[in-house]
């Protein structure tokens, strides 16, 4: 298991020592140092080995966190405790800057203390750890108090406390996508995928049991043939405002949720209920490949005129229902090392050749869907003896629409809360879906 | 050096302020100067003079306050142990405290405290914690006791601490339940067959229904433990597997990565035409493509997992190629774990798109990534012949652009390409003759040795450009220099009239020139060769060469079985097991993975199987000491190796002169770990003992692991039972650094002070340096005491036979040894037992022999061999009474 956990400024210094086993001594501080911080270009692997000890380090910002270890620990383990160990100090005291883990030392200490315990990962649910890990001086609990935080710590929902009350019970639904595509000059798809993450953000009452449910095909189709379900009067709630196509259900490829939800249940009936913890978290993870709505289409044209001059156009057509708005859309088309001069042309947005990037960049705020726009450049080359062609990178693109490019709607969120009276159509809901771009590239 | 920075002391008035502030009666200022104590201890500053001051403050009704004084404590207790031994009251009084976090807090931090007097004043409020009425003492407690383990183990045992742990893993709450099986399973791996754990389908049980409930880290606890289990039949197999396969959906990897590990080992166990084997299967990749989204960090352990899952069961992600190509924004770690990875699943349907990107990839920044890039290029081509042609172009293209690192690298795989497909893509030969002057790798220079010495036929000019490299020969590394010889050996033979003076020359340069003994030895087998048979040299030069393999970079199959019952752990990210990184006994055991349909539940036990073939190092047999000898001599000779573990030589009767030989273990010749570095402060000594010209020598193998330099080391045996000692002082002259390794041979002789050991050939051993002097104790092969004239004239031998008395001759048998009785005559003979007679009575070979030990003492011996039969028969004896004590 862990047997130490060091936290380092940039320089090397150390910030936070905690020492958990007792075969990592005072010297493992140094050797890290030494070889990896100090070493930094050398440094090819997260996981480094000096003299039998075995070093894990994540960085944020340019604060260095490492584990350490002499015994075969599990090492998915240790990063995952490191990530989650950063949730935790940004959780408390917001950046993981040097400052502020010199201001809260102390309280960095007391949760080391509580979340690692001879280098075994406890309970670090920031919902939980807050209700007794206070900095404000210890309070006199009652007895019941006392108990009640125990059993939440060590308890199935170790996620959320109980007693939370709020006026308006209220949840947003975040739909975030990011879609990744590569496409030939000719137009074919090579690869394309999304990546989503489903966000809750949820001020509920009490203990709430939540049930989620999507368009997930392998839900629908069971659903047609086991005949109508209690399921439609959920779907009027969140309709959801879909982009393109008007597909039914969609295929998840895999997806992965967070610790509250019941796992089992998933797998045997392939419904998502879960107990939220209070405030944000995410939900799920999720990666679809099969029909993607790509909400934009990029056609280039290269043409080499003699040597020293190339001929570029590049048209991008919308391509999702013409009521919705795309943003921040960006194009970027990449131009040889050799590039003298350039003269842009387009009827839409503001184009630049932005000479140290090596890239005509091409910004249009907005755009609706089934449009298309065009940008024509004419570029100037020095010439050159180099025998090495110009290896011609992809187009790239980036933008911003409001819907989910998987397709993927949000079918209902039912809240359940037996014990305080308020019943699921007094939750305010909202759902939201963000499709940005992921890595889009078209080559040319 | 740079530590020393951080690493002053604190001034006496800085001490001396914080000390008055400590005993400030102000709560607020008391408070604050705690915090300034761990501020500095924090930076390794020395504030262990404030001890007494600091614990004053323990005794405190603020949290906080007593938080930070039980941190100050746990720093240093062990420098203190006397002073610390003035928190115990409060320790236990706490642990009576109303507050379950006060409670839990005391018993946590007491484990920390490892100081033996402390220890015995915590078991009391550890029983009662154990049973304390609130989840979260309890689930504290049951870490608490490995801690104590890991202070005291026999403590932990004597108080039956582990008993009430094991009942722990039947608590209600998910959390106690995750963390006692945390402390069992670390506790069970410093007791190999312990069967702590007590794995049965009934426990297992338990745990598949606290996976469901417990936190993130608590299934991971689980899991890892389950991993060590092994079902009874198929169908247990299934239905842990289906209860686990929820877990792959778990947004924490770790569960993941754990929850694939069982299943790829339980996998094993399942009928392949079970419906259920493909959808698991199948159920596999969709997660381990997930892995790949995570933390870069992650996706590291991931791939090289990855690495490890397709090398056993390529069939779960062979369609997913693509979501192992590179993206630019990877770290170079990752994206050259995804190298590894494409190369792997490279293939027929898929080498086209590989092969793009390859070639995109040659053409980044990272030297490290460009170059695998370019070699996994060459791989592609080994490995899918339909592509090999594509991916020769490709890589003249890369030498077209003559990045140097590229070109070389390019060279290097096109040799290799050469020994696959020989004959066929001669035809850029040309192309990499331009090259020629630009290579300065060892590697890439040898690489184009060995192609311009390959096809010199059909080079013109094949002897001027190796006559170029001749020029710098004892400049160039040994690689370069051996395929030069080689090279220019072979061009001889193909062109003989104009290259004899290159030949001559060459060999004059690797025979009288060079002190390399590789060298010397293959130039002598040339010119030996050339100057006696031509026609010779030329089948053996020139012989066709055996094609390289396909597939490349490999892991041994056992060691792959161990590594995937290693998913996730630090094994699978290094590619090596435990024992090779890991100190000490933890780690040592081999896992293996259960075989299809086993019946018997011992198989692959919770140990994980330290059968003896497992760990071939020491082979705990209950032999006695001649039978043990005489085994071990009936091997090959001593000193190259161990013999072969299927030499299935077993020792027949037990117990033969006497019950006193029943305890001798035998050793093997090759060099164990008498003294781990964690016992003797990073000074770690295996060794073995040999006889050589009549000389007992003991071959140690000193190694530092530890961070600083030894020196001053010197040697000393206790007294024994055949009066060893050292016969000079131990030869380490120059200090030992960081991570050296010194082998040193002690000559022993064997005129000290005798006293009688238990085992016999027991021998404690003393050795010292600068930093303390350290204990082992080793046991020698009794067989390096026999001295050389041990022959005996036979009418001696016979008198001496007749006088031993019938209670000090016993038999026993050596079965399934293939030996005519010559050629173990001979055998032994090279161990000091010598053959005084041979007879054959009805088909039967006598043989008659005698050792003698270095003290004087003859041992006779009579072995009865029957041709055909394996079993031999051997009956000993010794002359005097108390002699068949040894």
């Amino acid at each position: 298991m862990i047997g130490g956990l060091f936290i380092y400024n940039h320089k090397g210094e150390v910030l936070i020592s905690r020492v958990y086993r007792d075969d990592i001594g005072r010297n493992a501080v140094d050797a890290f140092r030494v070889n990896v911080i100090h070493a930094r270009q050398q440094v090819r692997s997260p996981v480094t080995n000096i003299a039998r000890t075995s070093f894990f380090h994540v960085k944020r910002s340019n604060i260095w966190l490492a584990a350490v270890t002499k015994q075969n620990v599990n090492a998915a383990m240790v990063f995952e405790f490191l990530y989650k160990m950063c949730d935790v100090m940004t959780a408390y005291f917001g950046k993981i800057s040097e400052e502020n883990i010199k201001n809260n030392f102390v309280l960095i200490y007391e949760l080391l203390d509580e979340i690692l315990d001879f280098g075994y990962p406890q309970n670090s649910e920031t919902g939980a750890l807050k209700t007794f890990i206070t900095q404000t001086g210890i309070k006199s609990q009652s007895k019941e108090e006392q108990s009640q935080i125990t059993s939440q710590v060590t308890g199935q929902i170790g996620w959320r406390r109980e007693g939370i009350k709020y006026r308006r019970n209220e949840l947003f639904l975040d739909v975030l996508e990011s879609v990744n595509l590569l496409m030939s000059p000719q137009g074919q798809v090579l690869s394309a995928h999304v990546s989503g993450r489903v966000v809750m953000k949820s001020y509920l009452s009490g203990m709430p049991e939540c049930k989620f449910g999507m368009n997930d095909k392998i839900v629908i189709d069971k659903q047609g043939k086991g005949g109508a379900t209690e399921e439609a009067a959920g779907k009027s709630d969140l309709g959801g405002s879909g982009g393109g196509g008007g597909k039914q259900s969609i295929a998840i490829d895999d997806c992965t949720f967070h610790q509250c939800v019941r796992l089992s249940k998933f797998d045997a009936e392939r419904s998502i209920s879960f107990i939220p913890p209070d405030g944000e978290c995410e939900l799920m993870r999720y990666r679809t490949t099969k029909d993607i709505i790509l909400p934009f289409r990029v056609i280039p044209l290269v043409r080499e005129v003699g040597r020293t001059k190339l001929e570029v156009k590049v048209v991008i057509k919308s391509n999702f229902k013409p009521s919705l708005l795309a943003q921040k859309i960006e194009v970027r088309i990449p131009t040889p090392l050799n590039t003298s001069g350039v003269q842009v042309i387009c009827m839409k947005g503001k184009a630049k050749y932005k000479a140290s990037e090596n890239a005509i960049v091409w910004k249009i705020k907005r755009m609706a869907g089934m449009k298309e726009s065009q940008i024509s450049a004419e570029i100037e080359l020095l010439p050159t003896n180099d025998k090495k062609k110009w290896a011609r990178p992809p187009i790239s693109m980036n933008f911003e629409v409001p819907f989910a490019p998987s397709g993927l709607k949000v079918r209902y969120l039912k809240v359940f809360e037996p014990k305080l009276n308020y019943s699921d159509h007094d939750v305010i809901k909202w759902v939201r879906y963000i499709g940005r771009s992921g890595i889009y590239e078209t080559r040319c | 050096m740079l530590s020393v920075m951080f690493r002053f002391h604190v001034c006496a008035g800085e001490i001396f302020e914080l000390k008055a502030e400590l005993n400030s009666d102000k709560k607020e200022k008391k408070k604050e100067a705690v915090k300034k104590v761990i501020a500095s201890m924090t930076v390794g500053k020395d504030v262990s003079a404030l001890f007494p001051d600091v614990v004053n403050c323990m005794q405190t009704d603020n949290l906080e306050l007593k938080k930070l004084v039980y941190l100050y404590l746990m720093n240093y207790a062990k420098s203190q142990p006397d002073m610390a031994i003035m928190a115990v009251n409060t320790f236990v009084k706490d642990c009576e405290d109303p507050n379950p976090l006060i409670r839990a807090l005391a018993v946590r931090t007491m484990g920390c405290i490892r100081v033996d007097k402390i220890t015995e004043y915590l078991c009391e409020p550890l029983r009662k914690c154990l049973k304390d009425e609130d989840p979260y003492v309890r689930k504290t407690a049951a870490v608490c006791v490995a801690k104590l383990h890991d202070i005291n183990a026999q403590l932990v045992e004597d108080q039956g601490f582990l008993d009430t742990l094991k009942d722990l893993i039947s608590d209600s709450n998910p959390m106690v339940v995750a963390n006692a099986v945390a402390a069992l399973s670390e506790i069970a791996e410093s007791h190999p067959n312990s069967n702590l754990l007590d794995l049965n389908p009934q426990s297992i049980n338990k745990l598949l229904t606290a996976l469901n409930e417990c936190t993130e880290w608590g299934q991971i606890f689980i899991l890892d433990c389950l991993a060590n289990y092994t079902p009874r039949d198929d169908r247990e197999s299934q239905s842990i597997c289906e209860r686990v396969t929820p877990r792959l959906s778990h947004a924490n990897s770790a569960v993941v990565l754990s929850a694939v590990k069982v299943l790829m080992k339980f996998m094993e166990m399942l009928p392949k035409d079970l419906d259920y084997y493909g959808t698991l299967l199948k159920k596999l990749a969709p997660p381990l493509v997930t892995l790949l989204s995570a933390e870069p960090e992650l996706q590291y352990v991931a791939l090289r997992n990855i690495n490890l899952i397709v090398q056993k069961r390529p069939e779960i992600l062979k369609h997913e190629m693509k979501v192992f190509f590179v993206k630019y924004n990877d770290p170079i770690y990752v994206k050259l774990e995804k190298l590894d990875i494409m190369i792997r699943l490279a293939s027929q349907a898929n080498i086209a798109q590989v092969l793009a990107e390859l070639k995109e990839y040659a053409t980044e920044v990272d030297v490290d990534f460009v170059r695998k890039a370019v070699r996994a290029i060459g791989r592609c081509a080994i490995k899918v012949e339909q592509s090999a042609e594509r991916c020769v172009s490709t890589l003249l293209d890369l030498i077209q652009t003559k990045v140097n690192y590229v070109v070389q690298e390019a060279i290097v795989v096109i040799k290799d390409i050469f020994r696959k497909y020989p004959n066929k893509y001669e035809s850029v030969i040309a192309t990499l003759c331009e090259n020629l002057d630009s290579l300065d790798e060892p590697e890439a220079r040898a690489a184009m040795i060995w192609i311009v010495g390959e096809y010199a036929e059909r080079i013109d000019n094949a002897d001027e450009l190796l006559e170029s490299f001749l020029e710098g020969f004892h400049d160039e590394s040994t690689q370069v220099q051996l395929q030069l010889l080689t090279a220019i050996v072979k061009l001889f033979l193909k062109k003989p009239t104009e290259t004899q003076e290159l030949v001559q020359q060459v060999l004059s340069l690797a025979t009288q020139d060079s002190d390399n003994p590789d060298l010397r030895d293959r130039g002598y087998i040339y010119w030996r060769l050339l100057s006696t048979d031509p026609v010779a040299a030329k089948e053996v030069v020139l012989a066709e060469k055996p094609l390289i393999s396909e597939e490349t970079d490999l892991i041994e199959p056992t060691l792959l079985e161990e590594l995937i019952c290693h998913i996730g752990t630090l094994a699978s990210v290094y590619h090596k097991p435990p024992s090779a990184f890991v100190e000490g006994s933890r780690g040592v055991m081999h896992k293996r993975l259960p075989a299809q349909g086993t019946e018997s539940p011992d198989v692959g036990n919770v140990a994980g199987g330290s059968a003896p073939e497992a760990a071939p190092s020491i082979i705990p047999s209950q032999g006695d000491l001649l039978g043990d000898l005489l085994n071990l001599d009936l091997a090959p000779p001593t000193t190259t190796g161990p013999p072969p573990p299927t030499s299935g030589m077993q020792m027949g009767g037990m117990d033969l002169l006497g019950g006193g030989l029943d305890s001798l273990t035998f050793l093997l010749w090759y060099p164990q770990v008498w003294l781990p570095a964690m016992k003797a402060k990073g000074l770690e000594i295996s060794g073995t003992f040999a006889r050589r010209a009549g000389v007992i020598q003991m071959e140690l193998v000193l190694t530092n692991k530890a961070m600083s330099v030894m020196t001053d080391f010197a040697i000393q045996f206790n007294r024994n039972s055949f009066g060893l000692a050292p016969a000079g002082p131990l030869q380490v002259l120059t200090p030992l650094g960081p991570n050296q390794t010194i082998e040193v041979s002690l000559p022993l002789s064997t005129v000290g002070p005798v006293m009688k050991m238990d085992p016999l050939n027991n021998l404690q051993v003393a050795v010292k340096n600068n930093i303390d002097v350290f204990y082992f104790s080793c046991q020698y092969p009794i067989s390096m005491l026999f001295v050389e004239d041990g022959k005996m004239e036979r009418q001696v031998f016979l008198a001496t036979w007749k006088d031993i008395p019938n209670d000090n001759e016993s038999q026993f048998q050596i079965q399934d040894c293939h030996l005519n009785s010559d050629a173990a005559s001979n055998k032994l003979q090279g161990s000091n037992i010598f053959t005084i007679a041979k007879r054959t009575v009805e088909g039967q070979d006598m043989l008659y022999m005698a050792i003698k030990l270095s003290n004087g003492i003859w041992v006779l011996a009579e072995l009865k061999m029957q041709a055909g039969n394996p079993n031999y028969t051997v009956s000993l004896g010794t002359r005097r009474d108390g002699e068949q004590h040894y």
